[in-house]
């Protein structure tokens, strides 16, 4: 779509607005979650014409405060997901690589940034943001990444920093994250041109809460056996507590979900036929393969039965006040999985492999996220000696599909599934 | 009971006859762009050596990159249990295995009675493999044959830094422009999969008795790196090449 048509984009909007309409009259009840996204991004790219405001934010920020203003936020990370998913990373990435970006670079960043000049992916690109949020606490690219975005659009970024928390959390970093969310209520109330609405975000915050309990019960369903779900349905379902935690239409969808969950597990449906072997994932899905890796090792009989990296959007839920949401969520916000020590982060990994009781550890080497792969090969030693299973590392990417290599990852996994088998044998 | 191995590798094919408990014979020839051919020829010229018919065999086990395009065999297990089971086969003690093939290299833990306990591969990175040693051998001029020889008289081996093989290549005719002597630009690159190597085994614990297996083992040079690298004796396989392919034919004789 050309932006410099203005008559197109009205025309599309209005188009867009209209089948958003009427898929959310068709939804008396549970819309999939492609009807859903459907929605979401159609509304996202009518906001110009029904005059809401769009903020792109990075997917650990807080969502809660913008939600609370009728901003429409849009996660390009959750677009990279798509971008992946569709194989469409690599030109992307090619694309970004052309424009001067290092292979280096996050993917998510580079098929982004791309995406952004050519209105490219699976969508036709994103809607133009109003402002940008980037919150720090899952990595330091998000800031150039976000700095950029913002001289492409030429619109006003705000940065929320969240120091590293390498054992704890501690007051002045408290005080710090804090007085930082008062500033960002002022930038939103700049930039919306109204005054904040602090009850609304009392609400909002609630349904926040609620929708990541939800979450993670039905994460939680997975712990049995046979696994009614696994993390390649958690990679598909977690899309709404992404993009749109704290409304009610992510609490509705969390609630019929873990209904048709504990049905399947009451009447003993896994999601592998003849579950035998349950493995725990590390890291980022490799999106262009997440069809191909389930049916690999569903056809070993092995379920991935959970993943560090779905939970990771209800793992600091235990720092929320739900009664005092706007203070407690400075914590929650900076004391996530990927803003912790590698210690920290062992412990997590040991606390699912006791409560998933898995057979084996998947780690991806995720050639794109440095933050969330650099305590790795520290993480499988613990796990080996606290726990002794057997850990395998896939050296992949979540986009750029160039950094893939079936056959390799192939003898990879065959290899490890013939140790989980062996062990299996000599236990019985 | 007569059983049959067979690896396909990146470079080359091998097969082994194991009957009763002892190698009735094994082959290896270039696996060449056709895996599947290659996986029939060896095969059956393994078994005309051998003077036996295809009859004779009772079971067939594939194994290597190209063990699922050996359609006759019965099954196909991944060449970190093959290696593991032919080092265990040809001495029962072994812990630790170093396997250095065409495309990859990989070190595998046994327990006590030769299971698979742990095994890191090599990455997305042909640096530490039979193939690197290619691309040297070919930039200085050297049969594969004389590096391990050539590499022993080294007395103060180069420094190649590089962990790319296309990077390490350059690296090295810049050595040879600067006068550097061969043996010594031979024992460094020696050097450099030793530490590559290291690496992977430190991940998986070393415990003696070390054995390698694999191509690469009939480099002695990489064999004396290693050694030095890691301060154990470490014994090469008697059949390195073959090893992958006896183990698949032990595997066999378990279905």
């Amino acid at each position: 779509m050309n932006q410099s048509d203005p008559g197109t984009m009205k025309t599309l909007g209005v188009y867009l607005f209209g089948q958003a309409k009427k898929l959310s009259l068709k939804f008396k009840k549970a819309p999939t979650m492609k009807d859903l996204m459907m929605v979401y991004y159609s509304e996202a790219k009518s906001a110009k014409i029904t005059g809401r405001k769009v903020a792109w934010i990075t997917s650990g920020g807080p969502v809660e405060p913008l939600i609370a203003m009728d901003v429409i936020p849009i996660y390009p990370e959750n677009h990279g997901a798509m971008i992946g998913a569709s194989k469409m990373g690599a030109g992307l990435c090619e694309k970004a690589e052309t424009m001067g970006y290092s292979n280096d670079l996050c993917s998510y960043a580079r098929s982004d940034i791309a995406c952004a000049t050519v209105n490219g992916g699976p969508i036709g690109g994103l809607p133009r943001p109003d402002m940008l949020v980037c919150c720090n606490n899952i990595c330091g690219t998000v800031l150039k990444w976000y700095e950029t975005q913002a001289r492409y659009f030429n619109v006003p970024l705000f940065i929320l920093d969240t120091p590293f928390c390498h054992t704890g959390y501690f007051d002045e970093a408290a005080r710090y994250v804090r007085s930082q969310i008062d500033e960002y209520i002022e930038f939103i109330e700049g930039v919306c041109g109204k005054k904040y609405d602090f009850e609304r975000l009392r609400q909002v915050g609630l349904l926040s809460f609620e929708g990541q309990k939800l979450w993670q019960a039905v994460l939680d369903t997975a712990a049995a056996r046979p696994a009614p779900m696994s993390a390649f349905d958690a990679f598909y379902h977690l899309a709404l507590i992404v993009t749109l935690r704290g409304t009610k239409t992510a609490v509705r969808y969390y609630q019929n979900l873990l209904a048709q969950m504990k049905d399947r597990v009451a009447r003993g449906i896994g999601v592998v036929p003849d579950e035998k072997y349950r493995l725990l994932w590390d890291n980022i899905p490799i999106w262009p393969r997440v069809r191909w890796l389930s049916q690999k090792f569903a056809s070993h009989n092995a379920c991935l039965v959970a993943d560090t990296y779905t939970s990771a959007w209800c793992g600091s839920m235990k720092y929320i006040d739900e009664n005092r949401f706007i203070d407690s969520m400075a914590e929650a916000y900076t004391r996530i999985y990927l803003n912790i020590g590698v210690d920290e982060m062992a412990k997590t990994v040991i606390e699912m492999i006791d409560k998933y009781d898995v057979d084996g550890l998947v780690l991806h080497s995720n050639r794109s996220c440095k933050p969330y792969s650099f305590g790795q090969l520290d993480i499988e030693r613990i796990v080996g000696e606290q726990r002794g299973i057997p850990c395998l590392m896939l050296e992949a990417d979540m986009v750029d599909d160039r950094s893939f290599s079936e056959s390799q990852i192939a003898t990879r996994i065959d290899a490890f599934m013939e140790i989980i088998k062996e062990r299996a044998k000599s236990r019985n | 009971m007569l059983t049959a191995g067979i690896d396909i590798g990146s470079i080359t094919a091998k097969a082994a006859l194991v009957q009763d408990g002892k190698i009735i014979g094994t082959k290896v020839i270039f696996t060449g762009y056709n895996a599947e051919a290659a996986g029939i020829k060896v095969y059956e010229e393994t078994l005309a050596e051998a003077g036996l018919d295809k009859s004779a065999v009772a079971k067939i086990v594939s194994t290597g990159y190209g063990r699922n395009s050996v359609k006759f065999a019965d099954r196909a297990f991944t060449e970190i249990l093959a290696h593991a089971a032919g080092a265990h086969f040809v001495n029962n003690k072994v812990r630790t295995i170093i396997d250095i093939g065409g495309q990859d290299s990989k070190a595998i833990s046994l327990d006590e009675t030769g299971k698979v306990k742990n095994f890191v591969m090599n990455d997305k990175c042909a640096a530490g493999t039979g193939r690197f040693l290619e691309v040297m051998a070919r930039a200085l001029e050297v049969n594969l044959d004389e590096f391990g020889a050539m590499s022993l008289k080294s007395e103060q081996p180069a420094k190649i830094s590089s962990l790319c093989t296309v990077f390490a290549e350059s690296e090295v005719i810049s050595l040879i422009a600067r006068g550097e002597q061969r043996p010594e630009i031979i024992a460094g690159i020696h050097e450099s999969i030793a530490a590559r190597v290291s690496s992977m085994l430190a991940r998986v614990g070393i415990v003696e008795p070390v054995m390698i297996t694999g191509g690469v083992a009939r480099n002695e040079g990489i064999v004396h790196a290693l050694e030095k690298k890691l301060g154990v004796k470490i014994e090469v396989s008697p059949y390195a090449q073959a090893n992958g392919a006896i183990g698949a034919a032990v595997l066999a004789a378990t279905l």
